[in-house]
Order: structure tokens, then C-alpha cells, then sequence
């Protein structure tokens, strides 16, 4: 078997100090290989963001490791921690957070853009992702025209443009109906059967049931998981989902 | 329900003989309730007893014998249709029924039965999940909608069986929020009471460490 794409080790991250101090994740490890969708499930307060936010970068350990594409992140300085998180992973959000006087082809060229590549360039690609995904006939629209099915599609698309392998998103079918948001997790499903590493949040255990394996966290530990037996065995042995 | 009138609203449908009934009832509930031919021409038998179904005809070349609906078999299964399940009874549910006598067993780990069980059904429901993702696949493949039931590859058939499964799929979900608030009920419980601490959950001390209260995630 080939090296994970995402290897979170032994992580912990503490917020606030002395009566304050509050241990978000407690020495939770996790891999995701490519190819596989990974969601993490767990009541408010349980860690689910935090880990998000650890394994995309957006937050930083207070001890353990994050790597992502045999990357060690903890090293990197703030702007190469930045051009990793633009290259090489994209996020998908409740909210979509698409660029309103945008359209959709212009929103999913735009990470490429801020990468610097030429916007003649950017928006091939951008065109060739939604075509890839089914949505070419969205490609002029601007937010406001389309539904939010299809805005959190193309936010998809956004997350994955270009060489970007590693998606992670926060309850994207939060603000969806029920079929609409399966459709959603359909698409991300795919990706992630092309080779895409994903990450995803949920609440919802019909939603998470789409991902390969679903982690349930409590109080900062991984607590449950649907992986193999190995799983079962670190389970006893102290809180590792790997 | 019962075997009886799920035969009697394939009949409404159109005169059809033991076996086809068979495969077509399980068809249509995708599997789920796979019947025997025993059981089905059993069924039949009581039905034409009852006045509700009788014999269409004399036997075809091959000894198939073809049945209908009566009126009085109509009107029974009209009356079936615009009545509601019965949801009133006490339920017999095994996971219920374990855990409800887990909490008071002795040397019983009432959380690991939990997590063990939430690992099973979300193990269930994921494979519930790829059965309804090559259902749609499958629908989407003929052309067809299937949730538009129309009929096609995916069709009213798909639809039934989709249907089905999206059944399954609740209830497995349910469960699995049911066995969370069992978890938390269970730690709510032993904060309480600390001497119940010990079937509360993986926190043996029973008392929350401070980092258990964080409200962020």
C-alpha cells in the first residue's frame, strides 16, 4: 500500500491556559490515503473543527504532526504554509463562500489566480474542472443564478482546481435540503474515487456514511471508528483512528 | 404488515399466480423480506378461505394457476391503504431491550456496548449508503430519474427499492443518534451520581476533567 496523502500524528491542541485551558484534540492520529474520504463525526465541542482546521494548516498543533504530501507542515513559515495550503489542498464550506460578482467559472480559476498563474490559463483549467465535474452549463453564471446545490458544486470544484489533492470540508450540506445535499456528497464521493484525499465534517451519520471511514470524536479523542480490525486494536490501546 | 396484504396489493395490480408473486413482492421491497413459496401459496389459500381472493380461471398449459381480487378483498386492502401503521404498541427491539437491561447489569461496560454498537451500525449504514449510490448510478446509467419515477432502467421499481433502502438508511441514522444520547445521558448521569461512574463511560475516575467542558470544535 502506498504512503497516506495525510498523516495527522499524535496530535494534541490546547487553547487557553490554567483555568482556562481547554484540550480541543487529545493525541489523535489519523491517515487518509488517496482515494479515500475520511468523516469525522462527534457532538458540539467534540474536537471535529479543530482537527479540520489542524489538517488544512489553519491552526497549529501544540504538539504532534501534520504532514501532507510527505510535507511536514509544523516547520513550514506562514507564507510557505500558505502557498502549500493554495497548491496543494482547497476547502469546502457550509456557506459555499463563492465570490458573488464572480461567475462560477471566474470563482473556480481564482485560487490559480492568486497562485499566479495567467488568467487566460487559470480559467482553462477552471473550465476544464467543471466540465470534469458536470458543470459546464453553470460555467457563466453568477452565484445569485444558481441554487445552492449547485453554488456548493461549484465550490467543489473551487477546492479541487488544479493540482490540488487533499479537499476538506465543514458540513457542506449544512444549509442543503436532504436530497440536494446527497447529491453534493455524490460529487464529492467521486473526487475522491478519481484520487482525491478527503476530509470531511459532519453531524449527520447518513452524510458521513458516504465516506470510507467515519471517525467519531468525543472530547478531543477518537473514540469510535468503521475502520479494519487494526482500528479496533488501537482503539483499546488509546485513542488512534489510524 | 403482513405477508397477506402485501400478496393482496400485488393482485390489485393484476391476476397473478404463486410464483410470480413471490419474485414480485421481493422485488419490490428490494430484497428485504425474502418469502418462501411455501409461505406464499399458504397465504393464498387462507385468502381464497377468507373470500378475499379467488382462482382466476382453469390452470394454464404449464399447471400455473392464476389468482384475483375479490371485492371484498378490494375493500379490505382500501381500508388498509387509508389507515395508518399501528406505532402504539410497546417496542421488541434487541439493541432497546440490551441496553435498557446493560445500564443495571453488573460488570457490564455499558459505554463499550454503545460504541460497539454505533461502530456496527455506522458500518451498516455505509454499506447501506453504497447500495443506494449503485442504485442511483444504476438509474442515472438508464436515462432515467429514478426519484421521478418514471419508468426505465431505474423506473417505478427503482423507485420502490430506493425507497426501501432510503428506509434503512433513516432508521440506521436514527439509531446511531439514539446511541449518542445514550452516551451523553450515561455521562450526564454519572456526574450526578459518581458511585454509577463505573458503567458510565470511558472516564473510570467519573468525575468530567475541565478540558471535557470546552464548547469549541
Amino acid at each position: 500500500m502506498t504512503a497516506p496523502h495525510v498523516v495527522i500524528s499524535d496530535v494534541t491542541r490546547v487553547h487557553g491556559e490554567a483555568e482556562t485551558r481547554v484540550v480541543a484534540l487529545d493525541h489523535v492520529s489519523l491517515d487518509i490515503h488517496a482515494g479515500e474520504l475520511v468523516a469525522v463525526m462527534g457532538p458540539s465541542g467534540s474536537g471535529k473543527s479543530t482537527l479540520l482546521n489542524v489538517a488544512g494548516g489553519l491552526d497549529r498543533p501544540t504538539s504532534g504532526t501534520v504532514s501532507i504530501g510527505g510535507e511536514e507542515i509544523g516547520g513550514l513559515a506562514p507564507r510557505d504554509l500558505a502557498r502549500l495550503r493554495r497548491r496543494r489542498m482547497g476547502f469546502v464550506f457550509q456557506d459555499y463562500n463563492l465570490i458573488p460578482s464572480l461567475t462560477a467559472a471566474e470563482n473556480v480559476a481564482l485560487p490559480l489566480e492568486l497562485d499566479g498563474v495567467r488568467a487566460r490559463q487559470a480559467r482553462r483549467q477552471a473550465r476544464r474542472t467543471l466540465d470534469l465535474m458536470d458543470l459546464m452549463a453553470l460555467s457563466d453564471r453568477y452565484p445569485d443564478q444558481m441554487s445552492g446545490g449547485q453554488q456548493q458544486r461549484v465550490a467543489i470544484a473551487r477546492a479541487l482546481v488544479g493540482s490540488r489533492r487533499f479537499v476538506l470540508a465543514d458540513e457542506p450540506t449544512g444549509a442543503l435540503d436532504s436530497h440536494t445535499g446527497e447529491d453534493v456528497l455524490r460529487v464529492l464521493r467521486e473526487r475522491c474515487d478519481d484520487g482525491v484525499a478527503g476530509l470531511l465534517v459532519t453531524h449527520e451519520a447518513r452524510h458521513a456514511a458516504w465516506a470510507d471511514r467515519v471517525v467519531f470524536l468525543r472530547d478531543g479523542r477518537v473514540v469510535d471508528s468503521t475502520g479494519g480490525a487494526d482500528v479496533a486494536e488501537d482503539l483499546l490501546t488509546g485513542g488512534s483512528a489510524r | 404488515m403482513s405477508v397477506r396484504l402485501g400478496l393482496m396489493a400485488l393482485l390489485a395490480e393484476g391476476d397473478s399466480y404463486g410464483a410470480r408473486l413471490r419474485s414480485d413482492f421481493e422485488e419490490r421491497t428490494g430484497g428485504t423480506w425474502p418469502l418462501n413459496v411455501g409461505q406464499v401459496y399458504t397465504t393464498i389459500e387462507r385468502l381464497v378461505r377468507d373470500g378475499l381472493v379467488e382462482q382466476a380461471g382453469e390452470a394454464d398449459a404449464e399447471g400455473r394457476i392464476s389468482y384475483r381480487l375479490t371485492a371484498a378483498g378490494r375493500a379490505e386492502l382500501d381500508a388498509w391503504w387509508t389507515t395508518p401503521v399501528d406505532r402504539t404498541s410497546t417496542p421488541r427491539d434487541e439493541l432497546t431491550i440490551k441496553l435498557a437491561l446493560a445500564v443495571t447489569a453488573p460488570g457490564v461496560d455499558v459505554a463499550a456496548v454503545v460504541q460497539g454498537q454505533r461502530t456496527a451500525t455506522l458500518r451498516h449504514l455505509r454499506d447501506l449508503t453504497r447500495l443506494k449510490r449503485d442504485a442511483l448510478d444504476r438509474a442515472e446509467g438508464s436515462g432515467e430519474g429514478v426519484r421521478d419515477g418514471a419508468d426505465g432502467g431505474g423506473g417505478e421499481h427503482g423507485l420502490a427499492w430506493l425507497l426501501v433502502l432510503e428506509h434503512l438508511v433513516f432508521a440506521a441514522e436514527a439509531e446511531v443518534r439514539w446511541l449518542d444520547h445514550v452516551e451523553s445521558a450515561l455521562a450526564r448521569h454519572a456526574r450526578r451520581t459518581p458511585a454509577g461512574s463505573r458503567r458510565a463511560g470511558h472516564d473510570s475516575a467519573g468525575e468530567v476533567p475541565a478540558h471535557r467542558e470546552g464548547t469549541h470544535a
